[in-house]
């Protein structure tokens, strides 16, 4: 599954202000509800699904990254929103080291094949250095969008 | 000393897939092992010891996985993993 099919560029925030995990989630699921992706009474109860999730097992898999995630009938399809701070947030990760990038993943309640497809796409990506390097270089949401579409076009770089 | 080798398959049963719970629970499991192991669904090879990697797999319900064990406890970490994916399937309802 490509990033394009998943992650929505509107809700792309290439400095977030929340300087805690719970307030990086909050501000990502916002950018969600700006874009249009989810509704707006629905996201207090997804951002509080994520937060939930996460305190069962943290997301942050070590090398300044965390994918928090959730199934939630708020959403369709599976939607992603990127977000970056430059300061590090703590997400409890494996390393015990700050996380830089953030990707928000909902996916919905009844397609875990989806949702497995969209991690896929993720951790292929993540897992490369260069990749991790060139999210942390992006400062503008145009910058995302291009990182994203250039890894969807050379899925082996 | 010939460094011992042992391989099988299994199969994942629960609906949900190896998402990342279950990704954790297997890795958690693979690191009690003296050995390394790879883990193949046919087009990719992860360390199953990296959550990361673990990860890459998308390994849906009905998905079969090649499991490559090599080092001394090759064979309790390949019997460990079996029952932990096919037997307690992570704990989670099959479809």
């Amino acid at each position: 599954m490509r990033f394009d099919e998943f992650v929505c560029y509107e809700a792309t925030i290439p400095e977030l202000q929340a300087t805690d995990r719970d307030g990086a989630i909050t501000e990502l699921v916002a950018a969600l509800v700006s874009a249009g992706k989810i509704s707006g009474e629905s996201a207090k109860d997804v951002a509080k699904a994520v937060i939930k999730r996460e305190n069962e097992a943290s997301t942050g898999m070590g090398k300044g990254v965390a994918v928090p995630h959730v199934k939630h009938a708020a959403v369709k399809h599976v939607i992603a929103a990127v977000g970056q701070s430059s300061g590090g947030i703590d997400f409890a990760s494996l390393d015990e080291q700050p996380v830089y990038s953030v990707i928000l993943l909902i996916s919905p309640v009844n397609n875990p094949d989806k949702h497995l497809q969209a991690m896929e796409n993720v951790f292929r990506h993540l897992q490369k250095e260069k990749f991790r390097k060139f999210l942390r270089q992006c400062h503008t949401p145009a910058e995302l969008e291009d990182l994203l579409k250039e890894a969807d076009e050379n899925p082996s770089w | 000393m010939e460094k011992l080798v042992r391989e099988t398959t299994v199969e994942i049963k629960n609906a949900e897939g190896l998402h990342m719970r279950p990704a954790m629970q297997f890795v958690d499991t693979a690191n009690r092992f003296e050995c390394d192991i790879i883990v193949s669904n046919g087009q990719t090879n992860a360390d199953g010891k990296s959550i990361m990697q673990m990860s890459m797999l998308a390994a849906t319900c009905g998905t079969r996985l090649h499991l490559r064990a090599e080092g001394p406890e090759a064979e309790q970490a390949l019997e460990a993993l079996r029952e932990l994916v096919e037997v307690r399937t992570f704990g989670e309802p099959p479809p």
